[in-house]
């Protein structure tokens, strides 16, 4: 599509990362071996099956995992704790302090992490609500907002700390259809406004063809790289065009059909209704 | 042969605006009055003056049981006086003295136990050994350390209020999800600023919990100490007003002095928890 310029260097790179997790009697290998390169103003997905370690990698990027292999950089600084430069959105929707309204709860990363002034983020904050349409409700109070909104808090929140990379842990994944299609699709504007980097992790390959423009495939347990694929043709409206639904199908025989390549019928029903 | 449903035919309807059907209706004014707690509680409390005047009447002995007016007028009179107002006065400052002692030391120590392995073994087994112990036992060394006055009853009174406090802050902080952490930890939170915005108040209905029980007990025992020893310290409080009534057989004043006690526990009770409670977790969704 653009021009080619000078090749931008990546903002995130994973390397050779193994990630392991200690429970009471063993300790269990979630991801091995995994590299990828994410550049400024990539919607970088994370699909795999369930325990194929996606949320470890997320949580790692996150700092909250230390890698036990390899290192994670971002802009060639390794990754050693949690930060206000990589504001995660997580699924659950109790990760906003019920005792802050809408407007508090925006602001509270930029005055925790002592980014802004108070009035400075009040200002910011009024800016990124009114850019996921919640102006209205600036004063109302967590527990009074339904999931769609507290989604759309949650996104104004990690926006206007303006970080470096925005992590989103399966989002959407506690909203119902209807709702989650209208949130892919208010992302994926507010993507076109901002132009921030994102990660996003998925377990609906839907979901990562709509959202992302470059997608990570892992396998399951422990996770390792499968495939990369490109993503950035399809947005709402491919939704069950031809192209897309190839697409579809090829990463979920990458996904689950390691063993019997292509001899398998493969229903796409499967596909479509596997989140 | 498989049964199928019937196929119908499709039909759509144009919705019009709702015009007369209305969305939502009062409720009745009986209910509404109804919905008041504090009449409804006030309520039970003249039913339980009526009951205790009633069986006052039939026992007919002032000196073990003297009715409801009788105490309301030696109340009134002591209030009157201001003997009554004294003694509670005495008694209520070293008790906050006690409360707010009890509860730096008990921040103190959970900070400790969520912030490091040592501090949370010294957590658990110091509230495991003395939580147990009634604090009035330790009423007989602490005037042995501290002699008699009201350092002796500070003694006592943050030993009661500390270990019921910090066994709830903890179990509060304990309690707050993994999600809330890892969103305060991402905004670059720790250390004391990590309990303060996010552990505190997200284990707010713990710790007001917490701090409800430790007030009661710190009653209990203040009182009880000062009918063991309030003499001594030269001028007693409301314990101490009850005993020296019961001595002189005042036994109207004695139940004037013990419906002080029930009397200000009420008054925190509502207007001091209840309110901070209706104002912080009930406002934010946290508890009905």
């Amino acid at each position: 599509m653009s021009s080619p310029v000078v090749e931008p260097a990546p903002l995130l790179q994973v390397d050779r990362v193994g990630l392991q997790y200690r429970s009471a009697t063993a300790v269990v290998q979630a991801t091995h071996d995994v590299s990828f390169d994410v550049y400024p103003a990539d919607r970088f997905v994370l699909l795999g099956p369930s325990g194929c370690g996606k949320s470890s990698l997320l949580k790692a990027v996150g700092g909250f995992l230390p890698p036990a292999a390899g290192e994670i950089r971002l802009d060639g600084q390794i990754i050693r704790q949690p930060g206000p430069d990589r504001i995660v959105v997580f699924q659950e929707f109790d990760q906003l302090p019920p005792w802050k309204t809408v407007l508090q709860n925006v602001m509270f990363p930029l005055l925790a992490s002592r980014t802004l002034g108070k009035r400075e983020a009040a200002e910011r904050a009024t800016h990124y609500l009114d850019k996921v349409g919640l102006t209205r409700f600036a004063d109302a109070y967590p527990h009074t907002l339904s999931g769609g909104m507290k989604a759309r808090v949650a996104i104004a929140r990690a926006l206007a700390m303006q970080p470096k990379m925005l992590l989103m842990d399966e989002p959407f994944a506690a909203l119902d259809a209807l709702t989650r299609r209208k949130m892919q699709e208010e992302l994926l504007t507010l993507w076109d406004e901002v132009r921030f980097t994102l990660l996003f992790v998925t377990h609906s390959i839907e979901e990562a063809l709509v959202v992302g423009n470059r997608i990570l495939l892992l396998s399951p347990h422990p996770g390792r790289v499968r495939a990369e694929i490109n993503s950035h043709q399809y947005d709402l409206q491919s939704l069950g065009g031809v192209s897309f639904q190839e697409t579809a199908r090829r990463i979920h025989r990458l996904l689950f059909d390691e063993n019997q390549p292509a001899a398998a019928p493969i229903h796409f029903q499967d596909v479509r209704f596997s989140y | 042969m498989p049964f199928d449903p019937p196929v119908r035919a499709e039909y759509e309807i144009a919705l019009t605006p709702l015009a007369d059907v209305p969305l939502e209706r009062p409720l009745g004014l009986w209910h509404r009055i109804w919905q008041q707690g504090w009449l409804r509680k006030s309520v039970i409390l003249l039913v339980l003056a009526l009951l205790w005047e009633l069986a006052a009447r039939w026992q007919n002995n002032d000196l073990l049981l003297p009715s409801f007016s009788q105490t309301a007028l030696a109340f009134v009179d002591g209030v009157v006086t201001g003997e009554l107002p004294g003694k509670v006065w005495i008694s209520l400052q070293v008790l906050l003295k006690g409360y707010l002692i009890g509860i730096v030391l008990s921040l103190i120590l959970t900070t400790l136990a969520v912030s490091t392995q040592l501090g949370r073994d010294l957590l658990s087994t110091l509230t495991s050994m003395f939580n147990p112990l009634p604090a009035i036992a330790l009423l007989p060394l602490a005037l042995l350390w501290f002699g008699l006055g009201d350092n002796s009853l500070i003694f006592v009174l943050v030993h009661s209020v500390l270990w019921a406090l910090t066994l709830n802050t903890y179990a509060g902080f304990l309690a707050v999800s993994d999600t809330l952490r890892m969103a305060g930890r991402n905004y670059g939170l720790r250390g004391v600023r990590f309990v303060l915005f996010i552990l505190v108040p997200a284990a707010l209905p713990s710790i007001l919990a917490g701090l409800r029980i430790g007030w009661a007990f710190a009653w209990r025992t203040l009182i009880a100490a000062e009918l063991v020893f309030g003499a001594s310290s030269g001028k007693g409080g409301l314990g101490w007003y009850i005993f020296q009534n019961r001595n002189e057989l005042y036994t109207d004043k004695v139940f004037a002095g013990l419906a002080m006690v029930t009397l200000i526990g009420l008054l925190v009770e509502h207007l001091g928890f209840n309110t901070i409670e209706r104002l912080t977790v009930k406002r934010w969704g946290m508890q009905r």
